[in-house]
């Protein structure tokens, strides 16, 4: 038996990458800043996004928001009471969302030009740790965690918080009552990725938003000037 | 549980460099995989069978090798291996770490073929 070792080094998700790295370019020269929003089931990505898209656009901020679920376009449907342009992506059983799906539905998507935006928001499936590997070209990933789910959520899950740009808590106006150790929280995403931009926000109340809205807008200039 | 659509990478991979290879039988694929890379070996082994079936690779053995986390601490001036995913802080003065420069690979290193001269007839008579 004759074997030989052929040497190939090559990234396995490399198309994904390949497309990511295409899509960010097409974002940056369209200078639209792209968010992609990760989290478990039942965090409030949605309501959170819903807040966050009626907000902008109350002050004048172009915003579009694409929204990954596995089935059923219900997400879209309450996304799109904010007035702006949504479209839902139905992965139909895969756990994450991929280059591929967002290049895909950017594509024929009538009322949006990316150069006429100032944001766009990708809410991923509600998946802790799948979504981590795939990069969707995306500026800012964020990464929530509600006041019900346990401050050690951050311990659990340390690939997906250690890859996060900024981290959101959500729910804050139901902490006491659910007695959130909102210390310990900090503390522990602290711990996976130190020096990680935190807000705190209730979508239901509007605590946060004003500091989070303000981000938005510093590395949105930042990127564009 | 991305893991299947990880393998299905792999073998598409390694079915596209097999072309040069017409008459290969391939024993065994490398991978490296990060520490930080959300994946779970178990599931990448235990979805190897099925994925391979009825492929060129069908048959042939995973092996993978994790490639630990290392942050570059900015106080030691050095790069650190962590010890742990529960803490990104320099193991040495506990600084917290930030700048990560190892612990996401998802690579295919090489694979390894049987190419002796009349190794394809010798399976179809076997």
């Amino acid at each position: 038996m004759t074997t030989r070792i052929v040497e190939l080094r090559r990234g396995i998700l490399k198309k994904n990458d390949e497309l990511a790295a295409g899509l960010r370019g097409r974002y940056g020269a369209a200078g639209v800043l792209v968010l992609n929003l990760v989290s478990s089931p039942g965090t409030g990505k949605t309501a959170f996004l819903e807040r966050t898209l009626r907000d902008l656009r109350a002050q004048g901020s172009r915003v579009a928001a694409l929204v990954g679920d596995l089935e059923t376009d219900n997400d879209a449907r309450r996304l799109a009471a904010s007035g702006a342009p949504v479209r839902q992506i139905n992965t139909h059983g895969i756990c994450h969302l991929d280059a591929d799906m967002i290049s895909k539905h950017l594509e024929g998507w009538e009322d949006v030009e990316l150069a006429g935006l100032d944001y766009l928001f990708i809410e991923n499936v509600g998946n802790l740790v799948c979504p981590s590997s795939y990069d969707l070209g995306e500026g800012i990933r964020v990464a929530l965690l509600s006041v019900t789910e346990g401050e050690d959520k951050p311990l659990k899950y340390p690939t997906l918080f250690n890859s996060a740009d900024a981290a959101v808590i959500t729910k804050m106006d139901i902490a006491e009552p659910c007695g959130f150790d909102r210390e310990l929280a900090l503390k522990n995403i602290n711990e996976i990725r130190p020096g990680i931009r935190i807000f705190e926000t209730s979508a239901k109340t509007g605590v946060g938003m004003q500091e989070w809205l303000g981000y938005l807008d510093e590395e949105r200039r930042s990127r564009n000037g | 549980m991305h893991e299947l659509s990880i393998v299905s990478s792999v073998v598409d991979t390694v079915t596209e460099s097999l072309t040069a290879y017409p008459s290969a039988r391939v024993l065994e694929v490398r991978l490296r995989i990060g520490a930080l890379a959300s994946v779970v070996v178990d599931s990448l082994e235990f979805c190897w069978g099925i994925a391979t079936e009825g492929t060129g690779l069908e048959g042939s053995r995973l092996v993978v090798k994790i490639v630990p986390v290392v942050m570059h601490c900015s106080v030691c001036a050095e790069d650190v291996e962590l010890e742990s995913l529960q803490s990104f802080r320099c193991p040495r003065c506990d600084e917290p770490c930030s700048d990560l420069r190892q612990g996401r690979e998802l690579e295919i290193e090489s694979f390894e073929i049987d190419d002796s001269p009349g190794v394809e007839n010798t399976e179809v008579g076997a």
